[in-house]
C-alpha cells in the first residue's frame, strides 16, 4: 500500500517537473509553429546558470530568477538574430535549432566541465516529510506547488490580459491576427523569451533533482516532446494534464514493468501521432 | 638505482634479441619518437571519465619529461565522443594517420567491442580501460591487456566481503541498464549466494534515467544493505535520492568499482560519509609510487585521482616497463605485447601482473568515504591480495559457463 501512496506523489512531482519543462516548449511551439529543439539545451543552460548563483552563495529562488531572466534573454537573442530568418521554412528552423543545442551544449561543457554539478535542495526542505508513515522528500512537493503556481500564472495571462488575448489569436490564425494590427513581431520575441525564460526556470528547480551535467539537454528534450505531442499543441490545459499523465505512465510504469521503461514512455506518444494526430487537448494537427 | 635498473633491463632484453641485431638500425630508430594513441571521452555525458583519463597518462608522461625507455614519446589524443562509430573512425586514424604503435583505452566497453576486431587485424597492442568481460574471457583478444578490471573482478570481492565480514543475509541490487551494470551485479549475486546470502530485488533503471524516485518506492527496505552498480555520476545521484526519500539508515550502501569514484565524490557532501565501496585503486593508497602519483595530481588539478585517471597512470608504467624490456622498440609488435603480457611491477595500484588472457590479477580494496583535511576521500578498509577476473573460480570451469547478464546467474531468492 505504501508503495502505491508514494508512487501517486512520485507521478505528480514528476509531472510538475515536466510541467516546467515543457510549458515553454508548448508555448512557442503553439504560437510559432517552431520545434524549437534547442529547448533541452536551454533547460541545461539553465540549471548551469542556477548551479553558478547558488555557488556564489545565493539561494535557491535567486538563482532560479537568475536563470529564468538570464535564458530569456538568450532565447530573445536567438529568436531575434537566427530564426527571425527562417520563418516559413520548417525545416531550417528544426536545423538551425538542432545546430544551435549542440553548440549550447559544448559550450555548457567548455565553462562547466565533464563532471556533474549538483544543485542543493534548499536546507528547509532537506528532510523527508513524514505522515502516515510514509516518507517522501519534502522538496518534490515543493516542485509539485511551483508548478502549480506557474500553471495557473500562465493560464491567467492567456486568458486574462491582453497579451494573452494576442497570443491566443495568433495561436488561432496569424494572417488574421496580423491582419488586425496584432504586432507579430514583437509578439515573437516575447512568447520565445517567456519559453525560453520557463525552461531556464525548470532547468534550476529542477536541479536538486537531476543536477546539472553534460547530457541533461538530450534527456530532457524527448520527454518535452512527449509531452507536448500528447497534451496537444497550442493547448496549455493539453500540457498541464498530459504533464501528469506522463508523470503516471512512466512512475507506475516503472514499478510495474521496469523492464519496458522506454516502451511505456514512448508508445502513448506513438498513439497519439497516428490515431489523434491533435494530441488529446489540441486543435492543430502536429 | 633506477639507471642502473634501467640499464640492466635495455641490456638484457638486447641480449635477449640476439647479439645479431644490427645497432646501426637501432640507433636510426631511436631518434623516432614511440607515438602512444589515446583513445577518451571528451565531450559528452562520459566526458568526465575521459579527461581523468587523459590527466593520468599526461602526469606520467611529464613526470618523465616526455621520454621511455631512452626515447622520446608522443601522445596522440583522439576524443571519441563516446559513440563506438566514432570511436571506430579515430582508431583508424591513428594508427593509419599518426602512426600510433600503442593504443590506450578506449572508456567504455562498447567502444572496446567496436574495435575489436581491427585491433586484431592491425595488431596493435592496446592497453584497455574499458571492463568488458569478454574481452579478456570468451573472447580474448591477443592485442589486449587490461590493468584496470574486468566488470565484476571487484564486485566478486565485494560480495565476499558483504558475506564475510559483513555477515549480510539479504541485499538488494541495483545498477544501470547496460552490460556493465549487468555483468557487475552478476558477479556479486553469484559469490554473495554462493555464501549463504540472498539477493531479494535486482533493479536496473535506464542509464538516463532522468529519476530515481520511482526505483527508491519500491525497494525493499528489510534486507540488510543494497549494492550499487552504477556508472559516472549516476551512483552520487541516486544516494542523494536515497537520503532525500528518508532510507538513510534503514540498509548499508556498498558500491562497485565506479559508484563513488574520486571524481564524482569531489562534489557530494556529508550524504555520502560511511558508504563503502570497492575497486582496484583509491587515491588514499599509501604504497611508494601512489604517495608521489596522488598528491601530485591532487597539486595540479585540485582533485583526487579516481578509477579513469589511475587507469591511465598504471597504464603507462606497464608500458614503460614493457618498452623497457624490448629496448624502446615498438615497431616489434609482437616482441612488445609478449613483454607486455610478461608484466610484472609495483604500480600505483598496487602490484601488477597478467593472466594469460591479459587481464590483470592484482590487488582490489574495500574503502570508506570518510572526511580527511576537508575533503571526502576512499579511505582503504582492508586488500585482497591477488584477486583474479576468475575470482576463486577454475577459469576453466568459469569461462564454459554463459557470460553475465541481466539474467546469468539466475536469481532463485527474488521476492515480489
Amino acid at each position: 500500500m505504501q508503495i502505491w501512496a508514494i508512487q501517486t506523489l512520485n507521478s505528480l512531482a514528476l509531472g510538475g517537473l515536466l510541467f516546467l519543462l515543457s510549458s515553454g516548449f508548448a508555448l512557442i511551439f503553439g504560437l510559432m509553429r517552431i520545434a524549437n529543439l534547442t529547448h533541452g539545451a536551454l533547460f541545461m543552460l539553465g540549471a548551469y546558470v542556477g548551479a553558478t548563483v547558488i555557488r556564489s552563495g545565493y539561494g535557491m529562488f535567486t538563482a532560479a530568477a537568475a536563470a529564468l531572466i538570464v535564458i530569456a534573454i538568450v532565447g530573445g537573442i536567438i529568436e531575434r538574430l537566427i530564426l527571425r530568418r527562417l520563418s516559413g521554412n520548417p525545416q531550417g528552423q528544426v536545423l538551425a535549432t538542432l545546430g544551435l543545442a549542440f553548440i549550447i551544449a559544448d559550450f555548457c561543457l567548455v565553462i562547466w566541465g565533464g563532471d556533474p554539478i549538483p544543485i542543493e535542495t534548499p536546507a528547509m526542505f532537506q528532510s523527508p516529510i513524514q505522515f502516515l508513515g510514509i516518507s517522501f522528500p519534502a522538496y518534490r512537493l515543493v516542485i509539485l506547488v511551483i508548478s502549480c503556481i506557474i500553471g495557473i500564472a500562465l493560464y491567467l495571462l492567456l486568458e486574462k490580459t491582453r497579451l494573452g488575448a494576442m497570443i491566443r489569436a495568433g495561436v488561432d490564425d496569424m494572417q488574421m491576427a496580423r491582419a488586425v494590427g496584432i504586432p507579430a513581431s514583437q509578439l515573437f520575441t516575447i512568447v520565445f523569451c517567456l519559453g525560453a525564460g520557463l525552461a531556464g526556470l525548470g532547468g534550476t528547480l529542477g536541479g536538486p533533482i537531476f543536477n546539472a551535467y553534460p547530457g541533461l539537454d538530450a534527456d530532457m528534450l524527448p520527454l518535452a516532446l512527449i509531452v507536448v505531442i500528447l497534451g496537444g499543441v497550442g493547448s496549455l490545459v493539453g500540457t498541464f494534464i498530459a504533464s501528469f499523465i506522463v508523470g503516471f505512465i512512466y512512475s507506475f510504469g516503472i514499478a510495474l514493468v521496469p523492464d519496458l521503461a522506454y516502451v511505456i514512455l514512448f508508445l502513448p506518444m506513438v498513439v497519439v501521432i497516428a490515431f489523434k494526430p491533435t494530441g488529446l487537448f489540441g486543435t492543430i494537427r502536429t | 638505482m633506477t639507471i642502473n635498473r634501467r640499464d640492466f633491463l635495455v641490456g638484457s632484453g638486447a641480449a635477449s634479441l640476439g647479439l645479431a641485431v644490427p645497432t646501426l638500425v637501432n640507433a636510426q630508430k631511436s631518434n623516432e619518437p614511440i607515438r602512444i594513441g589515446l583513445l577518451t571521452v571528451k565531450t559528452g555525458p562520459l566526458a568526465s571519465g575521459g579527461i581523468d583519463m587523459e590527466r593520468g597518462i599526461m602526469m606520467y608522461l611529464n613526470e618523465r619529461n616526455n621520454m621511455m625507455a631512452g626515447r622520446k614519446v608522443e601522445l596522440v589524443v583522439a576524443d571519441t565522443g563516446g559513440v563506438p562509430a566514432n570511436t571506430k573512425t579515430k582508431v583508424q586514424e591513428l594508427v593509419e594517420r599518426d602512426k600510433v604503435q600503442v593504443l590506450m583505452g578506449p572508456l567504455a566497453a562498447f567502444e572496446a567491442l567496436a574495435i575489436d576486431d581491427y585491433i586484431k587485424t592491425q595488431k596493435i597492442p592496446t592497453l584497455s580501460v574499458a571492463a568488458a568481460e569478454d574481452m579478456t574471457q570468451r573472447k580474448p583478444n591477443p592485442w589486449f591487456v587490461r590493468a584496470t578490471s574486468s566488470s565484476a573482478q571487484c564486485s566478486h570481492v565485494m560480495a565476499d566481503y558483504c558475506a564475510k565480514i559483513m555477515k549480510f543475509k539479504r541485499m538488494v541490487m541495483i545498477a544501470d541498464d547496460i552490460a556493465y551494470g549487468h555483468e557487475m551485479n552478476a558477479g556479486f549475486q553469484r559469490v554473495f549466494e554462493e555464501n549463504g546470502g540472498k539477493i531479494v530485488q535486482k533493479l536496473f533503471p535506464p542509464l538516463t534515467a532522468p529519476d530515481y524516485g520511482s526505483f527508491l518506492a519500491q525497494l525493499k527496505t528489510n534486507v540488510d544493505g543494497i549494492f550499487l552498480g552504477f556508472a559516472g555520476s549516476n551512483g552520487f545521484r541516486f544516494v542523494r535520492q536515497f537520503n532525500e526519500y528518508g532510507l538513510r539508515g534503514k540498509m548499508a550502501i556498498m558500491g562497485g568499482m565506479t559508484a563513488l569514484d574520486e571524481s564524482v565524490l569531489k562534489n557530494m557532501g556529508d550524504e555520502a560519509l560511511g558508504i563503502q565501496t570497492v575497486c582496484w585503486y583509491s587515491a588514499e593508497l599509501d604504497n611508494p609510487i601512489n604517495l608521489k602519483f596522488a598528491p601530485g595530481f591532487r597539486k595540479t588539478f585540485g582533485y583526487d585521482p579516481g578509477y579513469y585517471a589511475a587507469g591511465t597512470y598504471v597504464s603507462g608504467a606497464v608500458l614503460e616497463n614493457a618498452l623497457n624490456a624490448v629496448n624502446g622498440d615498438a615497431n616489434n609488435k609482437d616482441a612488445l605485447m609478449a613483454a607486455l603480457k610478461k608484466t610484472n611491477i609495483p604500480t600505483a595500484r598496487g602490484p601488477v601482473k597478467f593472466d594469460q588472457y591479459g587481464n590483470i590479477v592484482g590487488d582490489v580494496y574495500i574503502r570508506q568515504v570518510e572526511r580527511k583535511d576537508k575533503r571526502l576521500v576512499n579511505a582503504v578498509l582492508r586488500t585482497y591480495t591477488n584477486v583474479s577476473q576468475f575470482w576463486t573460480y577454475d577459469p576453466k570451469s568459469f569461462l564454459g559457463q554463459p557470460v553475465y547478464t541481466r539474467d546469468y546467474p539466475p536469481a532463485k531468492n527474488l521476492e515480489s
